[in-house]
């Protein structure tokens, strides 16, 4: 084992994502006695679910006749609650190392937001990839991202006194311009439309702004940027007549949503095949012993891209994962309708 | 970008949408470097679908077809603007998210494939997410 200290968070496993897979996962490792933690990108739960289909009714959930994503992803949360998973939302898993032997695997993670974490087996759920935020096809941008161009605020300081301009028409964009306007020397939104899919009091609250001056509204789309060194100097402005106009300013936040990407999951060291990580069916464990793969981001021959199959394919890796948690402890199969020992577990006896 | 296929329910499950005597139409989807692609699409599937089960490149389609990720962006030609019709409340919504938006276009997942539509023209933008 490395050394540890006190902001590193020692746990049994660790799961990279929390998608209806990743989720589920905690459930069939707390019947094990296994402790998580879990982290996504996303501020919330649900994965694919909450993110690209809350709304929409899923009819092949085994003994769920109709659910919509975000009912799915309320259940998982209310069946996983008597395990008290430790959620690290808005967090990238950047690296993962491996540290201990074949026998008994150890691993350290660390997240863009700077955590450590020390764990016994990683459980990689990281579906279709990390969610992220889509970049506009705008010229040379690469080259000011995370300088003067960013996707989002983690310093409001960083835009006290400069020139801001945000392009976009939704929450997120809407958002940022009003908890920008009052340190920003001056603040343009640019949308391609009169028409903003937001909450209404953001959409009220932004046209105020409009109406007293204290920000510019600018119909059209961003087509160029100019500066140096990452530095930008000025946007050029594609009004929606076919107009230029130069906008000078230092900071560009473009709002378009988020995509996915596989992301860091290429960097571990891990076999992939197509962007997914090969597996075998038994114990749905990577070529590396100790790292699993479950839901969308795994592959094995005759692998569907389901729900129940990630459900399904937790509960295997659960199993092994047990076995070098507890090297020692002889597992039992037992059943939770009748097992007094899992239901002590889940508060119901 | 990762790519998902297939996410309409019946293709899960390899079974073909429609069912009865199927109809099929052509429809053109010309790529950003003007390469033209004809394929035969299903009446009533989607032109989304029709782009996805013939790997027409530049259709991204993340979200498989729930108005969801503006990553099925297309252009319609002008002389097919009038039939393929307007987009609704929800996807005009959407189209914010889509790049370089233009009065033509579309989010394809949102287009039926319809007899009308036989020989419909759609352009593909360079980037999609
Ligand atoms: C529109 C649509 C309809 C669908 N309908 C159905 C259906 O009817 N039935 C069905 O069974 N399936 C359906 N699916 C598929 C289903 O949603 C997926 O199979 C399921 O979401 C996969 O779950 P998962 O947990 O493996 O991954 P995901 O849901 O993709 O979750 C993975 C999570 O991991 C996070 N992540 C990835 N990398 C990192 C990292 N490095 N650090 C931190 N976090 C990371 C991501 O942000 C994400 O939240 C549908 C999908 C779509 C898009
Ligand atoms: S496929 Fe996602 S919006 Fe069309």
């Amino acid at each position: 084992m490395s050394q540890t200290n006190a902001a590193e968070i020692n746990t049994d496993v660790v799961i990279i994502g929390a998608g209806p897979a990743g989720l589920f996962t905690v459930f069939e490792l707390g019947l094990l006695d296994i402790k998580t933690h879990i982290i996504d990108i996303l501020p919330r739960a649900g994965g694919q679910c909450s993110e690209l289909y809350p709304e929409k009714p899923i009819y092949d959930i085994p003994g769920l006749p109709v659910v919509t994503g975000q009912g799915l992803t309320g259940n998982l949360m209310q069946q996983i609650e008597p395990f008290g998973p430790t959620f690290h939302f808005n967090e990238m898993v950047e690296t993962l190392t491996s540290l201990g032997s074949q026998q008994a695997p150890s691993f350290r993670l660390t997240t863009d937001a700077g955590k450590i974490f020390n764990a016994k087996v990683v459980i990689v759920a990281a579906g279709g990839g990390s969610f992220q935020p889509k970049k506009p096809p705008i010229p040379e941008i690469a080259q000011y991202e995370g300088k003067s161009v960013f996707y989002a605020v983690r310093q409001m300081e960083d835009f006290r006194d400069k020139d801001v301009v945000i392009i976009g028409g939704g929450d997120s964009a809407l958002d940022w311009t009003l908890n920008l306007q009052p340190i920003a020397k001056s603040l343009t939104l640019v949308h391609r439309r009169d028409a903003f899919r937001a909450a209404p009091h953001s959409v009220s609250a932004m046209q105020d702004l409009v109406a007293n001056g204290k920000i510019a509204f600018k119909l059209g789309q961003i087509t160029q940027v100019e500066g140096n060194q990452g530095q930008l100097t000025s946007a050029l402005l594609k009004t929606n007549d076919g107009v230029i106009e130069k906008l000078s300013c230092q900071r560009l936040m473009p709002f378009f949503g988020l995509t996915m990407k596989l992301g860091p999951v290429a960097d571990w060291g891990l076999n992939l095949n197509e962007n997914l990580v090969p597996v075998d069916t038994e114990k749905f464990e990577t070529s590396h012993p100790g790292i699993f793969a479950v839901g969308d981001i795994n592959y094995y021959p005759g692998k569907l891209k389901l729900i129940l199959s990630g459900f399904h394919e937790g509960a295997l890796a659960a199993q092994k994962a047990h076995r070098y948690i507890y090297p020692d402890k002889k597992l039992l199969f037992q059943y939770t309708t009748s097992s007094t020992n899992l239901q002590k577990k889940l508060g119901v006896s | 970008m990762v790519k998902i296929n297939f996410r309409d329910t019946a293709a899960y499950y390899g079974a073909e949408p429609g069912g009865g005597a199927p109809t099929k139409v052509k429809i053109t989807f010309v790529d950003s470097h003007d390469q033209p692609r004809t394929v035969e699409g299903e009446v009533g599937s989607t032109v989304m679908e029709t782009a996805r089960r013939n790997d027409i490149p530049e259709i991204a389609a993340e979200c498989g077809g729930a108005c969801a990720c503006a990553t099925c962006h297309v252009y319609v030609d002008s002389a097919w603007s009038e039939k393929t019709g307007k987009a609704s409340q929800m996807e005009e919504d959407m189209l914010d998210f889509a790049f370089d938006v233009q009065p033509n276009s579309r989010l394809c997942c949102q287009i039926t494939v319809r007899p009308e539509l036989d020989g419909l023209i759609v352009k593909t933008p360079s980037q999609q997410g």
